[in-house]
């Protein structure tokens, strides 16, 4: 049975490009998912817009901080795909757009939820 | 909705990018024009983050404009403008809200844009990188690689530019009655400009070369088919485009190096870029004014009806070439002008014209003056005169594409 994938894409800095490039490069944006969907490994994503909240304890108050200026770690969008293993995942996330533009992809593991083996 | 990018058209982004700027530009003032780029910038920002998820929208130029169109209210908002006349600017955006804005109107903004760009003011070279910025969606770096300048001097030339665009801004130029000589002349020339350096060797990568002259090309149309450009002058420059433009397929061979014109397989010449052309040039002879562009045109009417390099019509070409020196007494023009002759009246007759030429005018430097020589010299039968002039053509030019075309001549002499 196959395993689900978190693909998190971080950084990706686009403001440089010009149109053209631009449309190119969500050209690309749309082959991978092609390819995935094809494949019928995705099981969908969303891109996050920018900004944010972030939220976390000081003291004994709950402190609400944001939004934080884009940065190489911030969160810009997410795919949920399947793969046999971690090493098949990470070898489908090469295809990731962005590694030129600064861009990084985490891949983690989904934890199943049924009886060990 | 579709998942697909092919729904989605070439170089959509650089022109929506350049029609938007152009009504956005009307709407919130010239002098704002940054914001109104930002504004754009972001819009086609989001479609990229957003469409691959999301699916290409059923009218994505239409979504780009609406999210430009917010994007800019935001920025504007930002600023926390009160009821100043920016103020009553933003409001009528806002009222405008989500209607569509008429294709006429966009047509009308990207004109005004234009003239605007090409204000006599303003340095050619910047009007040209202008154009391509602000009109024509091009990046500075796209925009560098292209004229085979540094990126800063673009983003240099560009920020002088703008701010004698908001020096020189006035946003009632484009009247009913169409605009002056005065204004419509630097736009052709503009025009003229960016469509030879898409033309000419020496610009940069083949697809930006063919990118320049189909950007030329369109905002030529553009300016013909309304009002404020419909002169006869103009459809000199459209016939002219679009001679040039048939044979710009067949003007490099199959390894990519540059074919002399008798070289040129016509069969390759776009039929219907040339019939288009005769259409121009036929309107460009209404009137009583004449200029370069018609004279041009007619030259490479010459050329693009003549089925083979020996057919061509010399006498005709002549007569048009003394017409142009009269407008344009340049030594380019008299070198050309001495190919004609040459065809016309013989060796002797050729090779007398240039001589005067190289006197007068002090073109010993210029690469095209013994290139030309060598030609004549080669066609005449006398090789170690045309070898001596080719060597010396290939030291004087600095172009890389011209050099291989020389040389290319060379060899084929000593063989």
């Amino acid at each position: 049975m196959s395993q689900k994938f978190l693909f998190i894409f971080r950084g990706g800095f686009y403001d440089g490009l010009s149109a053209d490039e631009a449309q190119k490069q969500m050209g690309r944006w749309f082959a991978w998912i092609e390819k995935l969907q094809a494949a019928g490994v995705y099981h969908g994503g969303e891109p996050l817009a920018q900004g944010g909240k972030t939220l976390s304890k000081k003291g004994s108050d709950i402190v609400v901080d944001g939004p934080f200026a884009e940065s190489k770690e911030s969160v810009a969008g997410y795919f949920l795909v399947e793969a046999g293993s971690m090493e098949k995942a990470a070898e489908m996330a090469k295809d990731y757009p962005d590694f030129h533009l600064g861009g990084k992809v985490e891949v983690r593991e989904v934890m199943k939820v049924e009886m060990p083996a | 909705m579709t998942h697909s990018a092919h729904h989605v058209v070439d170089h959509l982004f650089r022109h929506e990018s350049g029609r938007i700027v152009s009504v956005l530009s009307r709407m919130i003032g010239i002098d704002r024009l940054d914001i109104v780029e930002d504004a754009v910038q972001e819009a086609l920002l989001k479609a990229l983050k957003s469409w691959p998820y999301a699916g290409v929208p059923d009218n994505p130029a239409g979504w780009i404009m609406q999210t430009a169109r917010n994007q800019a209210i935001d920025l504007l908002r930002r600023e926390q403008t009160r009821h100043t006349k920016r103020g009553m600017v933003k409001e009528a955006i806002e009222f405008g809200g989500s209607q569509p804005i008429p294709s006429d109107d966009i047509e009308h903004d990207q004109l005004r844009m234009m003239f605007a760009c090409c204000h006599p003011s303003i340095p050619t070279e910047s009007q040209t990188a202008l154009i391509l910025k602000t009109l024509c969606g091009f990046g500075a770096a796209e925009i560098a690689r292209a004229f085979l300048v540094p990126q800063e001097t673009v983003s240099k030339r560009l920020v002088r530019a703008r701010r004698r665009l908001r020096e020189t801004y006035s946003p009632d130029e484009l009247t009913e009655g169409g605009v002056g000589t005065d204004r419509l002349h630097p736009v052709l020339s503009a025009l003229y400009l960016l469509f030879n350096e898409g033309y000419n060797a020496s610009s940069g990568p083949v697809h930006i070369r063919r990118e320049l002259c189909d950007e030329a090309m369109r905002l030529t149309s553009l300016l013909v088919n309304h009002p404020a450009g419909n002169r006869p002058e103009t459809y000199g420059l459209r016939a002219l485009m679009l001679f040039h433009g048939a044979r710009l397929g067949s003007r490099t061979g199959s390894d990519g190096h540059l074919l002399l014109l008798k070289e040129q397989d016509r069969q390759q010449w776009d039929g219907r870029m040339i019939t288009a052309g005769f259409q121009a040039l036929e309107r460009s002879g209404e009137g009583t004014e004449i200029t370069r562009y018609q004279i041009e045109a007619g030259i490479a009417a010459c050329h693009c009806s003549a089925s083979t390099y020996e057919a061509t019509d010399w006498k005709r070409i002549l007569f048009l070439y003394d017409l142009l020196l009269q407008i344009n007494p340049s030594p380019v023009i008299q070198l050309n002008r001495a190919v004609a002759v040459f065809h016309v009246n013989g060796l002797e007759a050729g090779l007398e014209v240039v001589a005067s030429i190289r006197k007068e005018a002090k073109l010993e430097e210029y690469y095209l003056l013994h290139a030309v020589l060598g030609e004549f010299y080669s066609l005449a039968g006398r090789n170690k005169d045309a070898a001596v002039s080719y060597r010396r053509a290939m030291e004087l030019t600095m172009v890389e594409t011209e050099r291989a075309l020389l040389s290319r001549r060379l060899r084929a002499l000593l063989n």
